[in-house]
């Protein structure tokens, strides 16, 4: 059985906004493993990247109030002072995000940039060096060593990616978010960049939690999958669940709206209605309102966890799931 | 739901203090100017020989000048032609800057060159220097006066005017309109100009000030307004020959002048907050 | 034979640039001979990554901005010799649809403003427009109580409705959507896509859909051309370019794309290197040579030409010389 990295207890992220508080991530559990991908899916505003920066106190001070446990190696990260919390971030959760070029400082070469963490660790500058050319190269940077030399604005959006990586990787953290690694990139850069993570993940054990709206990318690499609509997870399994078997009514239409077939094979399946506001504090299914399959119950009690199989489960009043 | 924007303008206008502040000094200097015959105890021009020089008291609250007139009505007149240099002078400037900007950022190439080098002339020489310059050509007088300070700012306007065109030329909506027919004009007074109007407002509001103090000044050193003209800065200048007997008569007119331009000032930094859409994160 | 409803021949746009401090000329081929033909009711994807040209294809199309070689026909008129009766015709039978929802339509102006303008632009009376308005957005399924609405208080997907109703306002023959949809999320690019194939059909449109997503290039399109660095590589019906793709960059394209199933992913699948190249510092002979896996000595010195293939399959490679005729 492989070992608990991370775990979510009933996470709650509650935004202050001008109506009131806007509940961005409601209960949220979940844990993930060693080495192990796993793939948060969701549309936009649905509170995965919340997620991601609630995990690393990333998100905008004196502004949310935060509920639930966070647990990084059996060790509740909410009880961490600001200063045990930042020898984690990056040391033992690394984290890239979707523009590498706003993470990157423009006036270094971008090896200076990766070889100043591993120097923190009372290396010698010339043997820092040498690992920045070795993780260049396990990114598959071409021309390692010119372009460790380069500065930012030189390098390609799937370069600086790269870059982001090679960072992250200097120092071996356990754990890696990557919150819309690709969604920048052309889609023969995504292929390269997904190809690198996994072979990471083969090659340091390194978990990664994959925070994306492409299902695409999900397909290609996730092990297991939270579908997330409107601050909840209403569906969690391993890929294949999800894909083959999706029970909540959300990923069932989901799966059906994605374009995979031409359309003299028929049209795609559509959603109707939009996702309600989440400002309102109310009991009940947060996607009532655009279900097929809404009965009575829906508009007045929170949903109920079902469970499929040991590693699948979805959140819904029907017992079966949308049929 | 339908809310314009507008509605929902005046709205958060309540809420900020700097707008709000800013906002009633300058009303307050508006209802001084249009009630001016209602509220001013004399007219501006009204000599009383028996009383000259009498220091502030009960029947001339700001005293009188060294010809007898009553200094608290010549102050309410006088906010007449403060205003009238704030709108006549704010309009002239965007005239010129807008239509300038609006053509550089648009079309580019030889006129934009050509424009530019002639806002970044402006700049080399100093304001004041060049305002004199351009009243001596012109001669005296207010009106002049007034040009001549217009002369000299314009090119911040074109400058504004001109960046915020080539920023937003580029968008969508300007490009599926050109598809549709739209005529260059058309594309900048009914897309072009009015996304930049929250803009414009601001930098209005923020450069009044220096345009008052300008013309004020050209009045001070006597090519602005000529006696016996009830204009601040002429009256500060006129002041100065009596300022042991009568410090009151520089006094007055330069505290109502500092009332007027903090007026405009934190009105326009009210407005900036309002306006800017940086602030108005969407 | 189907009736041509806009003609490339050799079309090209390059733009001057300056480099470095010592302002070296350069010329950027955003679009370098492209030779294509959209005919009347059908839907053409154009796909490439980005850098590609394909968006300077669009606004040249849509002659937002003038060739440098060779011409636009659109509907038997050259578009570079239209008079100025053909150029207000041609206006109102091209409509387009830009990516961004939330720069597609004027900020300062009401949902009403925006639909109206182009009719009453070309003579429309104020109330009829007002109708048609109406219409039009009972077209693309949407409550006329948003006619008062202002862009900022709508969703994306509200407004690139709003941009398509407005799109259709003047009985336009072909629509050019640029990136209709990916600033979507799947849900509504559903909705949209269906929208679109919709009004196709009812109202006969020609669409050149422009996209870098081959999912949704397959699902919507009749026939795909694949732009790389400027030029056109591969055009051909959807079906074929995405079963059996001839151009080495449309293989690696379409091996890189996005599975939609988990299933796939331990297929053996080619996995191109390289980054898409930049239009200024164009590779010699074939743009596509530094990354491709069959290239010989001579794809650095020639640039290969056109070959047509079979049924209307047209490929610019070396490889398949032998198999078709030069066009």
């Amino acid at each position: 059985m492989s070992e608990e990295l991370l775990k979510l207890n009933k996470l709650y992220v509650d935004y202050k906004v001008k109506e009131g508080y806007l509940s961005a991530v409601k209960k949220v559990s979940f844990s993930i493993n060693k080495g192990e991908i796993f793939a948060i899916v969701g549309e936009s505003g649905c509170g995965k990247s919340t997620i991601a920066h609630s995990i690393l106190r990333l998100l905008p001070e004196h502004n949310e109030i935060i509920k639930g446990n966070i647990f990084f190696n059996g060790e509740d990260l909410h009880e961490y002072t600001d200063k045990q919390l930042e020898s984690i971030r990056g040391r033992e959760i690394g984290m890239i995000f979707q523009n590498p070029l706003d993470s990157l400082n423009p006036v270094y070469t971008t090896g200076f940039q990766v070889a100043e963490g591993i120097m923190l660790d009372n290396v010698s500058k010339q043997e820092a060096w040498n690992r920045v050319i070795n993780l260049y190269n396990d990114v598959k940077m071409p021309d390692a060593e010119k372009r460790a030399k380069s500065f930012p604005h030189e390098l390609s959006g799937g370069m600086r990616q790269r870059v982001m990586i090679a960072m992250m990787l200097s120092r071996t953290p356990q754990l890696l978010i990557a919150d819309e690694p690709t969604t920048a990139l052309d889609v023969t850069i995504e292929a390269q960049i997904l190809n690198i993570i996994k072979t990471l993940r083969d090659e340091y054990n390194t978990a990664v939690m994959l925070i994306t709206h492409n299902f695409g990318l999900v397909a290609e690499v996730a092990d297991k999958v939270a579908v997330m609509y409107a601050g909840e997870v209403v569906e969690q399994g391993t890929v294949f669940d999800i894909f083959d078997n999706p029970k909540h009514p959300y990923t069932k239409l989901l799966m059906k709206s994605l374009p995979r077939k031409a359309k003299s094979e028929g049209r795609l399946q559509t959603i109707n209605g939009s996702v309600p506001r989440l400002t309102e504090n109310k009991p009940g299914c947060r996607f009532e309102n655009r279900c097929p399959y809404v009965m009575d119950i829906c508009k007045i009690k929170d949903t109920e966890r079902r469970i499929v199989t040991e590693s699948h489960f979805f959140n819904c009043h029907l017992e079966k799931g949308g049929e | 739901m339908n809310d314009s924007p507008f509605k929902e303008f005046l709205n958060s206008c309540y809420k900020n203090r700097n707008f709000m502040l800013g906002f009633i000094m300058v009303l307050s200097v508006v209802i001084f100017a249009i009630f001016a015959k209602q509220i001013a105890p004399f007219s501006f021009d009204e000599a009383h020989p028996e009383d000259i020089l009498v220091s502030p008291c009960v029947e001339y609250i700001f005293g009188t000048d060294n010809m007898g007139r009553d200094l608290f009505s010549r102050i309410i007149y006088g906010s007449r032609i403060t205003l009238q240099v704030a709108i006549l002078g704010a309009g002239l400037q965007l005239i010129f800057g807008v239509t300038i900007g609006l053509i550089c950022g648009y079309f580019g190439g030889l006129a934009d060159r050509c424009l530019t080098f002639m806002a970044d002339l402006t700049w080399c020489i100093p304001g004041m220097i060049m305002a004199l310059a351009v009243v001596t050509i012109i001669g005296t007088g207010l009106t002049n006066a007034i040009i001549a300070i217009a002369i000299v700012n314009w090119a911040s306007y074109a400058r504004l005017v001109r960046a915020k065109t080539m920023s937003i030329k580029n968008q969508a909506f300007i490009e599926t309109g050109i598809s549709f027919g739209e005529k260059p004009l058309a594309i900048m007074t009914r897309y072009i100009l009015p996304n930049i109007v929250p803009v414009l407002i601001v930098t209005v509001s923020m450069q009044l000030p220096g345009t008052i103090m300008s013309t004020t000044t050209l009045s001070f050193l006597g090519v602005g307004s000529q006696p016996p003209t009830p204009d601040w800065g002429l009256m500060v200048s006129e002041g100065i020959n009596f300022i042991s007997r009568g410090p009151w008569l520089c006094i007055f007119p330069g505290l109502a002048l500092v009332y007027t331009v903090f007026g405009f000032n934190i009105l326009g930094e009210g407005l900036r907050d309002l306006l800017d859409p940086r602030m108005k994160s969407q | 034979m189907s009736e041509a409803v806009i003609e490339l021949n050799n079309l090209k746009k390059y733009f001057k640039i300056n480099i470095g401090i010592k302002n070296k000329k350069a010329y950027v081929k955003a679009v370098d001979g492209v030779t294509l033909t959209i005919n009347k009711g059908e839907i053409v994807g154009l796909v490439g990554e980005s850098g590609s040209g394909k968006t300077t294809l669009a606004r040249v199309l849509l002659n937002l901005t003038k060739p440098t070689d060779s011409h636009v026909v659109f509907n038997g008129v050259n578009l570079s010799k239209a008079t100025s009766k053909e150029m207000k015709k041609f206006r109102t039978e091209v409509a387009v649809v830009f990516q961004d929802p939330a720069s597609n339509l004027n900020p300062r102006d009401t949902v009403m403003n925006s639909i109206m303008r182009p009719m009453i632009l070309h003579g429309i009376s104020k109330k009829i427009a007002k109708q048609k308005a109406i219409d039009s957005l009972e077209l693309v399924k949407m409550d006329s109580r948003y006619l008062n609405s202002y862009p900022h208080q709508l969703s994306g997907g509200q407004l690139q409705r709003i941009a398509i109703a407005r799109a259709l306002v003047l009985d336009p023959k072909v629509m050019i959507l640029d990136e209709p949809t990916s600033a979507l999320d799947i849900s509504v690019q559903a909705q949209i896509l269906n929208l679109l194939l919709d009004l196709q059909e009812s109202l006969g449109l020609t669409y050149l859909v422009i996209t870098h997503d081959l999912n949704v290039i397959r699902y919507i399109s009749d026939r795909v051309a694949v732009m790389y660095l400027g030029k056109l590589v591969e055009f051909g019906p959807t079906k074929e370019i995405i079963e059996n793709p001839k151009h080495p960059y449309t293989e690696g394209l379409m091996a890189a794309s996005p599975i939609l199933n988990p299933h796939d992913r331990d297929k053996e699948k080619y996995l191109m290197q390289g980054d898409p190249g930049s239009l200024i510092n164009l590779p010699t002979g074939c743009h596509f040579h530094p990354r491709c896996p069959y290239y010989t000595e001579r794809c650095q010195n020639e640039q290969p030409q056109n070959i047509i293939l079979s049924n209307g399959h047209q490929v610019t490679c070396f490889k398949y010389e032998l198999f078709g005729k030069n066009s």
